[in-house]
């Protein structure tokens, strides 16, 4: 499809962002994101990580530089072209943004229903999922009655059940217990072995220990260190896509 | 199979499969029920209903009177079509007697002129009794009357033909068109069929004004939640879809509700109307044509209803990133 054939699924070049008129909170970001790999987006609290990830998810434009996404230019990308962009990316919000008066099953199917998924695919898979999360016995909870930790796993099923392209997840393990955290690491992995290319927003110095071929951005006051140029021209893994 | 990935990835032994190989999702499955069942909630009962419906039942009854008027002058038209009057105006009654019969006689052998009828004496007492009071016949003069009817359009040039004619047998004879003296009624008629049509297009044009705010309200009540649905990527067709019929089954209901209030009031007019037996009113019956017209009121007003809501809402997305 759009996806460019030398692997790259997402391209910044001299990025730069600011909110109204304030500073720049991110400047001068440029990397490259190929398929199939895992990458660890890091850096202090206010360093800009959500911010960055807005623009890879298309729900912020930059003020300045050039995106490219799947091949696309993002930045030019005509009103009606986005839903097709958007439903290749699944996203895991920071604040969740689940859907306040559906319940835990229902926000789940969600972007499936916006796909036009038959209903009956949607029921197998939305109840394969929750039970995958442990949320099997909370699927007709509202999110208003579940807990902080409950209401994160369903935002990652949320944006895993379509298995998407490219997933983008802000601090998606940072409301759950270690052992929760590991498994849920281990489904973004799994997703990322099917060829889906893997942005998690952490500060959990652990959790990058845990992911062996992981590529680690590091975001410090908007700007991205790329010291070994890996970000650029990353080292091939084992059995990778080219 | 979407879940198939998943499922495989549950089954294996730490839940992690490491030959996970699943088909793509197919999104092709067609449409279920699709976002706009699910991601809005139930829709909101506000005022807007009962302001379609004060709407709807004012259009009804507006509508109603606009037909009901063009069926009077209508009914009034025909009636009077051609029709010519001839006036013996003569005090002397054998004279105008005489002079009427002649008048009569040589009208019949006129060309284009046909059903002429020498309105009898006592007929004429009788219609002009209530004006003047008590016996009209004695004393007071009252002319001769003769009706018929002209082929064509009685215009003045051929009434002045005819009046020439009239007067070598009768030189007390005036001819006028039976429509001149309605005239100024037709045009009284036509001035509130326009006033009709024009509190139609306003109540449309205030109805439109409404949806929109209401619109707009419901947009500004769901904005995270139609943001998140576009995260998810779903259209601007499809959250316009959710809105539409959020708006339209308000709008429709409304409008059935006016439309039976506005019928109510018809019927109540209509039979104040019969009760007055005027002759002229009672060609103002609305015909099965017209009942049909009214009909189309409240779902005119709620397809209205429904594209107003569509192009704000789509409006309002598109200033969305
Ligand atoms: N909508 C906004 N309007 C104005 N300023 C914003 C907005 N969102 C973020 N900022 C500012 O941009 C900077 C970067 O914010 P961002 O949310 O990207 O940081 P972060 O790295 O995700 O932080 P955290 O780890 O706490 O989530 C901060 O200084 C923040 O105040
Ligand atoms: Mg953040």
């Amino acid at each position: 499809m759009t996806t460019s054939d030398t692997g790259e699924i997402a391209q910044f070049d001299s990025v730069g962002l600011r909110y109204g008129t304030d500073r720049e909170v991110l400047s001068d970001v440029s990397f490259t994101l190929f398929r199939g790999c895992f990458y660890f987006l890091t850096g202090a609290s206010g360093a800009g990580k959500t911010s960055l990830l807005k623009l890879l998810y298309l729900s912020q434009r930059p003020s300045r530089g050039n995106i490219r996404l799947f091949g696309a230019d993002a930045i030019t990308l005509p009103r009606d072209r986005l839903p097709g962009f958007r439903r290749r990316v699944g996203v895991v919000f920071q604040d969740f943004r689940l859907v306040p008066h559906l319940s835990a099953f229902d926000n789940v199917a969600l972007p499936l229903r916006i796909a036009g998924v038959a209903e009956a695919d949607v029921t197998q898979a939305v109840g394969d999922m929750l039970d995958w999360v442990g949320l099997a016995d909370r699927m007709h909870a509202r999110p208003a009655t579940l807990s902080g930790g409950e209401q994160q796993r369903v935002a990652i099923a949320r944006a895993v059940i379509g298995r998407p392209d490219l997933l983008v997840a802000d601090e998606p393990t940072g409301n759950v217990d270690p052992e929760m955290a590991v498994k849920l690491l281990r489904l973004f992995e799994a997703l990322n072995r099917l060829g889906t290319t893997v942005v998690v927003a952490t500060h959990d110095v652990h959790l990058l220990q845990k992911v062996p071929d992981c590529l680690i951005m590091r975001l410090d006051k908007g700007r991205l260190g790329d010291p070994t140029g890996a970000l650029r021209f990353p080292p091939r893994r084992p059995g990778q896509q080219p | 199979m979407i879940g198939g990935w998943l499922k495989r990835l549950s089954g294996a032994e730490d839940g992690l499969g490491a030959a996970i190989t699943g088909g793509r999702m197919r999104v092709l499955s067609g449409w279920a029920r699709g976002a706009e069942d699910t991601a809005m909630p139930s829709r909101q009962v506000g005022p807007m209903p009962w302001v379609i419906a004060i709407m709807v039942a004012m259009s009804v009854v507006a509508a109603a009177s606009g037909l009901a008027m063009r069926n009077i002058a209508q009914a009034a038209r025909t009636d009077l079509a051609g029709g010519v009057t001839v006036q013996i105006l003569e005090g002397r009654p054998e004279l105008r007697a005489r002079q009427a019969a002649a008048a009569a006689e040589l009208l019949r052998q006129q060309p284009g002129v046909s059903n002429v009828h020498q309105v009898p004496q006592a007929e004429v007492d009788q219609l002009l009794a209530p004006w003047l009071g008590g016996d009209v016949a004695d004393g007071v003069p009252v002319p001769a009357l003769i009706d018929a009817t002209l082929d064509g359009t009685p215009d003045a040039a051929r009434l002045a033909t005819l009046g020439r004619v009239l007067h070598g047998v009768a030189p007390a004879a005036r001819i006028d068109a039976q429509s001149a003296w309605l005239g100024p009624v037709f045009g009284a008629i036509a001035s509130a069929q326009w006033l009709a049509a024009a509190l139609i297009v306003a109540l449309a044009a205030a109805l439109a004004a409404v949806v929109l705010l209401a619109t707009r309200t419901a947009l500004g009540n769901h904005a995270e939640t139609i943001t998140i649905v576009h995260m998810l990527g779903g259209t601007d067709p499809q959250v316009a879809r959710i809105f539409q019929r959020l708006i339209g089954i308000d709008a429709a209901l409304g409008a059935l509700a006016g439309f039976a209030g506005g019928l109510l009031a018809i019927m109540l007019l209509g039979r104040r109307v019969a009760d007055l037996e005027a002759g002229l009113l009672a060609g103002g019956m609305l015909g099965w044509a017209d009942w049909l017209a009214l009909a189309l009121v409240p779902l005119f007003a709620t397809v209205l209803a429904i594209v107003t809501a569509r192009l704000s809402v789509l409006g309002a997305l598109r200033r969305m990133l």
